[in-house]
């Protein structure tokens, strides 16, 4: 067995008060491993999206805990999980949220310029990161010339381009056609996910399912048992 | 550049359209605001035109005086008393009226005429031609040449006009630091002179100049003076009464502290507006960042970057249309009365500071209250 990755312990989410009151996510333990892509599944309202948010340090669980690479992630100050976020974890996001006043190089350089690297420096870096997701030719176009496939691999390299040792991919295929949303999902497993990385995706999309190491269920903030697979 | 406000920058100059609103919206507020307030200081430097000209220290007066132009008659004896006062130098009449002259070709001018103490000429100008001397000749005037010479038809020295059926003769011509506000010419003579060919109430004497022994006995002459019935203000004090006036006893200052209220008003609307249109249209963007990893202070520093390098450039730009716009009027109107100060440019970015950050605000706010979770929620 790889080394753990995430690990979360009895997390629950609930937004609202009193009546209103809204249990997204019911005491739910989860583990992730190095190695591995992990989706989780679900229809919509499940507390999919709540969950990811969860584990990946942006919502804060209101019971349990989540670790990540050994730290106790909200135990952690702001400023901190900001820190570990933008080092430790790399975004994908489902509308890709590229910057369509700035080039697809910019998009990509931007968890470089947030660390305080030299501007040339992050291009440079960024334009090395659009060459390996074969998109080197658009370096200097904005966002908004490019094919959702490939806006998609911008947003791929940018996650990819501090070394996260975590990917978080939200709905990765959800704007995209079966065909590419494929091929994004067969360039991440071939190309970005190694011994040393973990992936989690939340998705919709049973097409992209062949890619998964495990598939985890969750329906009315529970996470069931899943579908368990090897590379 | 640091890389954060690099990335700031260009999000904000490549977004051309909302960059140019935005810049139109604070060139145009700065540009009204210099425009009136520099008008407003360059018809109260105007108005003090001769308290400047004549340059005395300390200036004696009627109370209920308030401007050059408003002048009150005192008697002979007050001249004579504040002659005799502990800490005077040495004092002097001063004459200032106004008058018709007569052209050579029929035409009546107004005039402004100074009437300098006999003796001394204290307060004379500075001569562009002819000898200050000749200004005791017979019938003699020096003319100023200003914007408003050429109401005079230009008049070379020996030009003869009438002033109240008397006859006159351009002697030399002056020159001054500041023109009148009244758009009049002005003529210069004696004293004994200008009362004499100038209709006068019983009591002629329109100021006292005074010279004191020392700057420190200025109010030592103020308050003898009071006790005379009499208003003792030095030159700078006589400034700011004519300036007091102008801004609040005439619907001057009024007006124009409506405008440049109005101007600022406009400006903040539409930089505002547009402001908050632009953090809108990238809020999704800065959630992003944020769930990235940027902290809070950063993409702070993003929008007051933004806001602030706006708003230097919009002022910019505003300073140097009003500066062609006021150069542009000096080309048909020389003495324009307009005077761009550090204190209405100051004040001007003082507002345009305000707009900045009051845009800003709204935008900080905005971006500070957006969740990450949102972000993923779509």
């Amino acid at each position: 067995m790889s080394e753990i990755a995430i690990q979360a312990k009895g997390v629950s989410k609930w937004f609202g008060d009193g009546e209103a009151r809204t249990l997204a996510v019911k005491q739910v333990d989860f583990e992730a491993f190095f190695g591995e892509i992990v989706y989780i599944v679900g229809p919509s309202g499940s507390g999919k999206t709540t969950l990811l948010s969860m584990l990946s340090g942006i919502l804060k669980p209101n019971e349990g805990s989540v670790t990540m690479l050994g730290n106790d992630l909200w135990a952690l100050s702001n400023d901190e999980l900001a820190d570990f976020r933008l080092k430790k974890i790399g975004f994908v996001f489902q509308d890709y949220h590229l910057f369509s006043r700035l080039t697809t190089a910019e998009n990509v350089a931007i968890p470089l310029i947030l660390q305080r690297k030299p501007w040339s420096e992050a291009i440079n870096e960024a334009r090395k990161y659009l060459d390996i997701v074969g998109l080197k030719s658009r370096a200097d176009l904005p966002p908004v010339k490019l094919s959702g496939g490939e806006q998609q691999r911008v947003a791929i390299a940018r996650a990819m381009i501090s070394h996260p040792d975590i990917l978080i991919m939200d709905e990765p295929t959800a704007s995209l056609d079966g065909d590419t949303g494929r091929s994004v999902l067969s360039f991440v497993k071939t190309n970005v996910l190694d011994e040393k990385r973990c992936i989690i995706v939340v998705t919709h999309d049973v097409r992209i399912n062949e890619f998964a190491t495990r598939i985890l269920t969750m329906e009315d903030g529970r996470l069931t048992a899943g579908e368990g697979k090897t590379i | 550049m640091n890389g954060i406000l690099k990335l700031a920058f260009k999000l904000l100059i490549n977004d051309r359209a909302k960059f140019t609103g935005l810049l139109v919206g604070i060139t145009f507020a700065a540009f009204l605001m210099v425009m009136m307030t520099s008008m407003f200081a360059g018809v109260l430097h105007r108005s003090s035109s001769t308290v400047i000209n004549i340059g005395a220290p300390i200036w004696v007066m009627d109370p209920a005086v308030n401007t050059v132009a408003n002048t009150i008659g005192m008697p002979d004896y007050v001249l004579d008393a504040v002659r005799s006062m502990q800490g005077v130098k040495y004092a002097v009449p001063l004459f200032s009226g106004g008058a018709l002259v007569k052209l050579t070709d029929g035409t009546f001018q107004p005039v402004s005429v100074i009437g300098l103490d006999d003796t001394s000429l204290y307060g004379r100008p500075q001569m562009e031609s002819g000898q200050i001397e000749d200004i005791y000749a017979e019938n003699s005037f020096m003319v100023v040449h200003d914007s408003e010479f050429a109401k005079l038809k230009n008049p070379p020295i020996g030009t003869e006009f009438e002033l109240n059926d008397h006859r006159g003769v351009v002697v030399g011509i002056a020159k001054v630091t500041t023109s009148g506000l009244f758009g009049v010419p002005t003529l210069y003579t004696t004293y004994e002179r200008a009362i004499q060919y100038i209709p006068s109430p019983r009591y002629t004497i329109s100021y006292v100049l005074v010279v004191p022994k020392s700057l420190a006995d200025a109010e030592r002459i103020h308050s003898q003076v009071a006790q005379l019935g009499y208003l003792a203000l030095t030159r700078e004090q006589f400034i700011q009464r004519i300036s007091n006036f102008y801004t609040f006893q005439t619907a001057l200052g009024l007006n124009i502290m409506l405008m440049t209220a109005i101007s600022f008003i406009v400006g903040l609307s539409i930089s505002g507006q547009t402001f908050y249109t632009f953090i809108l249209e990238n809020l999704e963007k800065f959630g992003a960042l944020k769930a990235i990893g940027a902290k809070s202070y950063e993409l702070v520093s993003m929008i007051l970057f933004q806001a602030g390098f706006t708003a230097l450039i919009g002022y910019g730009l505003g300073i140097g249309l009003c500066t062609t716009v006021v150069a542009l009027a000096r080309l048909r109107i020389p003495d324009y009365a307009s005077m761009i100060t550090f204190t209405n440019l100051g004040l001007a970015l003082g507002m345009v500071i305000i707009i900045a950050a009051i845009s800003s605000y709204i935008g900080v706010r905005k971006v500070l209250r957006i969740e990450p979770f949102e972000i993923f929620r779509g």
